[in-house]
């Protein structure tokens, strides 16, 4: 692993309001979160609670309203600061966001060619070693998106996002639309992903157990406004398999929480309600 | 589908309208109707050596007539794409761009072409950009409009992910604008060219000495039904295989959008 590998983040007070037609939103209210370099944390939350509207704050898609997120001590994210995509914090999408025009191997090696820190010869042979490494996937280089599986459009990419080495690896609900099988095959597709390479990861879900099952730390955020509700140790050893699902570990921390995450989603339900009245 | 089905089909409705047409103009008790020329008539002038109003397929003048219609259809076709695809992709890019022209564009839109043929004769010198012009305006709309569509109809995760991987403007306008908008792109120049032929025959109808327009109206004025179907019917024709060029090199240039393997993992 290169030197460069860190990833720490410090996220400090970030509020974030937002102002659709006059009528403030506190979409984040006075939220902190420290994460440890090479951690899997997972944010679980009803719809709305502004856990994706963090992470679009760390990915540089959206201002905030007040409060600092630092990563690796460099200021990422503050009032006076203009955000900024890049490279070091790759985001996978909720609904998958391969460039459908672009083949796989076009796919993964874009931000390679975009940052320019080798040539093509290396790029691709180490674009080629991502996916043998992700299970043998060398054959599907010159294939497009339209013609793989949705799992599949997954794996490549992540390939795609951490083949660039980020200090940090942003999932928002990637595997939301998978079926059970789908989605056991790609949890433990990304526990490997994870092992392998041990990136700094923050993963959104509004699945409690998926949580459990993949992160090292579950923050249980409340309904909107967006504030901590439960941080959550997760002392399960890594590797980790499915059986863990039914270890007394497992089932210990689902007791602990499984009721602040209903609560949670009762009340967001319930101002659907009467927002919609 | 079957291959069977792919040509029956359409060659059972194509044989129904040409019954219709023959019945209606042979049976029907209708004075209106009886002036018309049946298919027979039509097919028996169009493939006639030696033809009684002046055109044929034996006839070189009816070729001129072909050539200057597609040529006026491929330079107003190509003046509309290279003037309305940078355009409608520079609306959807820039939206203080998209404020100024968009207003400016939704009112000239539905002037129908016709309208615009008394200007365009009095500002163009000569008849041939005044008929250019006229095919060109309708072209061009059609080929803004739906850039723009597509430009914007681009998932915004798109431009996240390439933004994320090191992006600069110019490699999202070039990586993400344009291969995202080429769908859409490609509807709009099929029905520009089928919008260029209909505007066409108007110009040509007021103002050409060739072209297809020009031979319908002609034919018209001097008594010469059969020759006004087959204006028509050849017009039909190379609309037809205009747009069907388009679309080929559309699915050429997008083979990505194919979904033959569907790989499982």
């Amino acid at each position: 692993m290169k030197d460069t590998q860190l990833g720490k983040i410090s996220i400090r007070n970030v509020s974030k309001t937002y102002d659709p037609s006059g009528a403030n939103v506190l979409a984040l209210d006075d939220f902190s979160l420290e994460i440890d370099s090479g951690d899997f944390v997972a944010i679980v939350g009803p719809s709305g609670c502004g856990k994706s509207t963090l992470l679009n704050i760390l990915a540089g898609f959206d201002t905030l309203t007040s409060g600092e997120i630092e990563l690796d001590g460099n200021l990422l994210a503050g009032v006076n600061k203009t955000p900024v995509p890049g490279s070091d914090r790759v985001v996978v999408f909720q609904q998958g966001a391969l460039f459908p025009w672009k083949t796989v191997m076009e796919n993964i090696t874009y931000g390679l060619f975009k940052t320019g820190k080798s040539n093509k010869y290396e790029i691709e042979a180490r674009a080629l070693e991502f996916l043998a490494r992700s299970g043998n996937l060398q054959d599907i280089a010159n294939v497009y998106p339209a013609q793989l599986s949705s799992g599949m459009q997954r794996r490549v990419e992540i390939i795609r996002a951490i083949i660039n080495d980020p200090k940090l690896l942003l999932l928002d609900e990637p595997f939301r639309a998978m079926d059970t099988v789908n989605k056991t095959k790609m949890h433990q597709h990304l526990l490997q992903t994870y092992q392998d390479n041990k990136k700094t990861i923050l993963f959104i879900t509004h699945d409690l157990e998926e949580a459990l099952f993949l992160a090292d730390r579950v923050i249980v955020m409340t309904t909107r406004p967006g504030k901590m509700k439960l941080d959550i140790q997760v002392n399960i050893p890594r590797p980790r398999d499915h059986k863990i699902m039914v270890s007394d570990e497992y089932i210990a921390l689902r007791k602990k929480t499984v009721f602040a995450v209903r609560e949670e989603a009762k009340k967001a339900f319930e101002r659907g309600e009467r927002e919609m009245a | 589908m079957s291959t069977k089905n792919r040509y029956l089909l359409p060659s059972l409705g194509i044989a129904g309208f040409i019954i219709l047409w023959f019945l209606s103009v042979t049976y029907l008790p209708i004075a209106a109707f009886n002036r018309l020329p049946d298919p027979v008539e039509v097919g028996l002038e169009w493939f006639n050596p030696d033809p009684d109003y002046g055109i044929s397929v034996f006839v070189p003048n009816y070729y001129l007539h072909i050539f200057y219609s597609t040529y006026r259809a491929i330079v107003s076709f190509a003046l509309a794409v290279l003037i309305g695809v940078p355009l409608g992709i520079f609306m959807g890019w820039k939206v203080k761009f998209h404020d100024y022209a968009y207003a400016l564009i939704s009112l000239l839109r539905p002037v129908p072409p016709l309208a615009w043929v008394p200007i365009a004769i009095l500002v163009f010198p000569g008849v041939e950009p005044a008929v250019i012009f006229v095919t060109f305006l309708v072209a061009f709309f059609a080929t803004t409009m739906n850039t723009l569509v597509g430009v914007k109809s681009i998932p915004e995760d798109y431009f996240r992910a390439a933004a994320c991987l090191g992006a600069k403007q110019s490699d999202i306008l070039r990586d993400v604008i344009i291969p995202g908008a080429m769908p859409s792109i490609f509807t709009g120049l099929q029905i520009a060219m089928g919008a260029a032929w209909f505007s066409l025959v108007a110009g040509e109808m007021i103002a050409a000495q060739y072209g297809l327009g020009f031979v319908i109206w002609e034919a018209y004025s001097l008594i010469q039904y059969p020759t006004i179907v087959i204006g028509m019917v050849t017009l039909g024709l190379a609309g037809y295989l205009s747009s069907a060029l388009v679309r080929m090199l559309g699915n050429r240039l997008m083979n990505w959008r194919d979904q033959k393997l569907g790989l499982e993992d």
